[in-house]
């Protein structure tokens, strides 16, 4: 009675082992161990996934066997993102992004980065002379939070303490976690706010400009200015940099997405985001040094001098780092 | 729940999106609901606000352990703690092997990349930077910033924020949030069936005789012929003789002494489907009973 003349019963019967064989490689490739993967399997596993293929075209034009044509497809599939999802291994994408992805992404992007620098460059030079002119400008500039005691009522002796003294009254680990929390979300919000076509971001690299213009204005005001650049310096070339290229990365997206040239608009917006996102990890990595710099070398570093020298010298680092061509480098290592 | 894993749905033509590998053939794969989607949201965020929930636990029982009040410590833990969670969490496990984090995990999708190619990090990496504009942002602002600007435009302007990008992956094609825009990524159903045993392969009683004539075959397409395999599958008693009353009836089918509900409908089933396969091959493609 069993319909053996069934002819797609037959045909699954047939190839079934080999469909099971390909799962259970597949399911140990999924589950990380790849190492219990013989040679044999390896080689046998290209073969199999075609094999598995051509018996998923067979089945959905002769099989009504819902269960087998739905397996094969979520068979075929996993195989599918297994095979032609080349995976690296971690280190070696680490690598990869520090010596190769991160560089190009920040060269590609340099346009933007100019004139995300431009923006901040501009308002904290109209900032500060608005502060130098009128002291009570500092009020309307400076957010209420980021101030705190350091504001045109506070004694000059104070001031003179905030800069040299380290932790005094605000307890000095909490303040640096929070803002090192504080900068990397204001570099993500940059970022991820180039959606809305760049304005937002242009925002945020503008307000950056002010608080910084009418914070040296504030100190320079009382002949301390040379000292507040200082002590901004020192962890400020790394954290300001790390900004204007979270800027850069937040205007490359609201362009692409503005003016996509010959792509769709979604996928000139994808493309700008991957390429945003590599320089955007680079700007993670930039400002956590930042925060190290700004929790330990400023506090333990009182000279201005030294200060400018250790601000200065990152940011030559930087800048050979991240702009130094490197094509030579790549023919090179290519013989 | 192995029993409902195990009934096949089907494919809804909405969510079926065509994946052509170098081969030729079209994986047609499926794209993850929106349910399931918010589902898998929820329980990640679950799963963060437990993390939060045992670290704080441990240190306190530490702290009123040693005696010492510290606050600043408690504070320096909680905002590394909130901020390294709310930026890599997704990142970490969606760049990891599974391209899904552990709620997306257990509701059965993945991140893809939507060109079909392999997934990278950048694109991980800004899908689920979006999500701080998204999401905590919108969040942070109507939990504690509309309290102390205490304005209502602002208030309401911040609840708008949050509608416009929480339902836009309900008003787009491929159920896209901001991120998945701006990461070339979208997200699919990854469910993993196993081969359920063939059907047709059952054997049945012999001193049951079950002919149908070609006119008892005819009553029915591939749709219904996928219906009464997943009621079969299922194996609910009373479904089946409901269903095989319904068959008997609608073929004139004699219900003999000795017929079991179940065996008939596994008769009817193999008959039925090499009819329809046999057409198959002569190119017809009966779809439903309304199909002639």
């Amino acid at each position: 009675m069993s319909e053996a003349g069934l002819k797609s019963s037959r045909f699954r019967k047939e190839r079934e082992k080999s469909w099971r064989q390909l799962e259970r490689i597949i399911k140990k490739m999924e589950s990380g161990n790849s190492r219990s993967i013989s040679d044999q399997e390896m080689i046998a596993l290209p073969g199999l996934y075609r094999s598995a293929l051509s018996s998923l075209s067979v089945a959905r034009a002769t099989s009504l066997d819902q269960s087998v044509v739905q397996y094969l497809e979520s068979l075929s599939t996993r195989a599918y993102f297994i095979l032609y999802g080349t995976r690296t291994s971690l280190a070696k994408r680490i690598g990869g992004f520090f010596v190769r992805d991160w560089p190009n992404a920040a060269q590609d992007l340099w346009k933007e980065t100019v004139a995300s620098f431009l923006v901040i460059a501009v308002f904290t030079v109209i900032s500060y002379v608005l502060v130098m002119t009128n002291i009570d400008w500092f009020y309307s500039l400076m957010p209420g939070a980021m101030g705190e005691m350091r504001n045109p009522a506070a004694s000059t002796e104070y001031l003179r303490g905030t800069l040299f003294d380290g932790s005094s009254d605000d307890s000095l680990s909490s303040f640096s976690a929070f803002l090192m929390s504080h900068n990397s979300k204001v570099a993500i919000m940059a970022f991820a706010l180039g959606f809305a076509f760049c304005i937002p971001t242009a925002f945020f690299m503008a307000m950056t400009g002010c608080m910084l213009g009418s914070f040296v204005a504030l100190f320079a005001d009382r002949g301390l200015g040379v000292e507040a650049a200082g002590w901004l310096f020192i962890h400020g070339t790394t954290e300001i940099g790390a900004i204007i290229l979270a800027g850069a990365a937040g205007f490359h997206i609201g362009l692409s997405l503005a003016f996509p040239k010959d792509k769709p608009r979604l996928e000139s917006a994808s493309a700008a985001g991957r390429k945003g996102a590599v320089l955007m990890a680079g700007v993670v990595v930039m400002l956590i040094i930042a925060g190290l710099l700004e929790g330990f070398a400023r506090q333990l570093v009182k000279s201005t001098q030294l200060r400018y020298t250790i601000g200065g010298g990152m940011l030559f680092l930087w800048c050979i780092y991240l702009y130094l061509p490197r094509d030579r480098f790549k023919f090179r290592s290519k013989p | 729940m192995s029993q409902a894993s195990r009934v096949t749905n089907y494919k809804e033509p909405a969510l079926t999106r065509s994946l052509v590998t170098p081969e030729g053939v079209d994986l047609r794969i499926q794209l993850a609901d929106t349910g399931a989607r918010f589902g898998a949201f929820f329980i990640d965020m679950a799963i963060i606000g437990a993390v939060i929930f045992l670290v704080f636990i441990v240190y306190g029982i530490i702290f009123a352990a040693s005696g010492q009040s510290d606050s600043e410590i408690g504070a320096v833990l909680f905002t590394m703690l909130w901020f390294f969670l709310r930026s890599f969490y997704f990142t970490a496990f969606e760049i990891g092997r599974y391209a899904a984090t552990p709620g997306k995990l257990l509701l059965k999708i993945r991140v893809t990349s939507r060109d079909g190619g392999r997934l990278t990090a950048p694109a991980v990496f800004s899908r689920n930077a979006m999500r701080e504009l998204e999401f905590f942002l919108p969040l942070q602002f109507l939990l504690f910033g509309g309290l102390t600007e205490s304005s209502g435009w602002l208030y309401l302007a911040g609840t708008i924020w949050f509608c416009v990008f929480l339902f836009f992956p309900l008003f787009n094609r491929d159920n896209l949030r901001a991120g998945d825009i701006v990461g070339g990524t979208w997200v699919l159903r990854a469910p993993k069936p196993i081969l359920a045993k063939d059907l047709s392969d059952k054997v049945l009683p012999d001193n049951v005789e079950f002919d149908f004539t070609p006119e008892q075959l005819k009553a029915y397409g591939i749709h219904e012929l996928h219906v009464l395999e997943d009621v079969i599958r299922n194996n609910d008693l009373a479904t089946i003789v409901a269903v095989a009353d319904r068959i008997r009836a609608k073929i004139g089918w004699e219900k003999g002494a000795k017929e079991k509900s179940r065996d008939f409908l596994s008769a009817y089933y193999s008959g039925l489907r090499k009819m329809l396969e046999t057409q198959m091959v002569f190119g017809k493609r009966r779809k439903d009973k309304f199909d002639v």
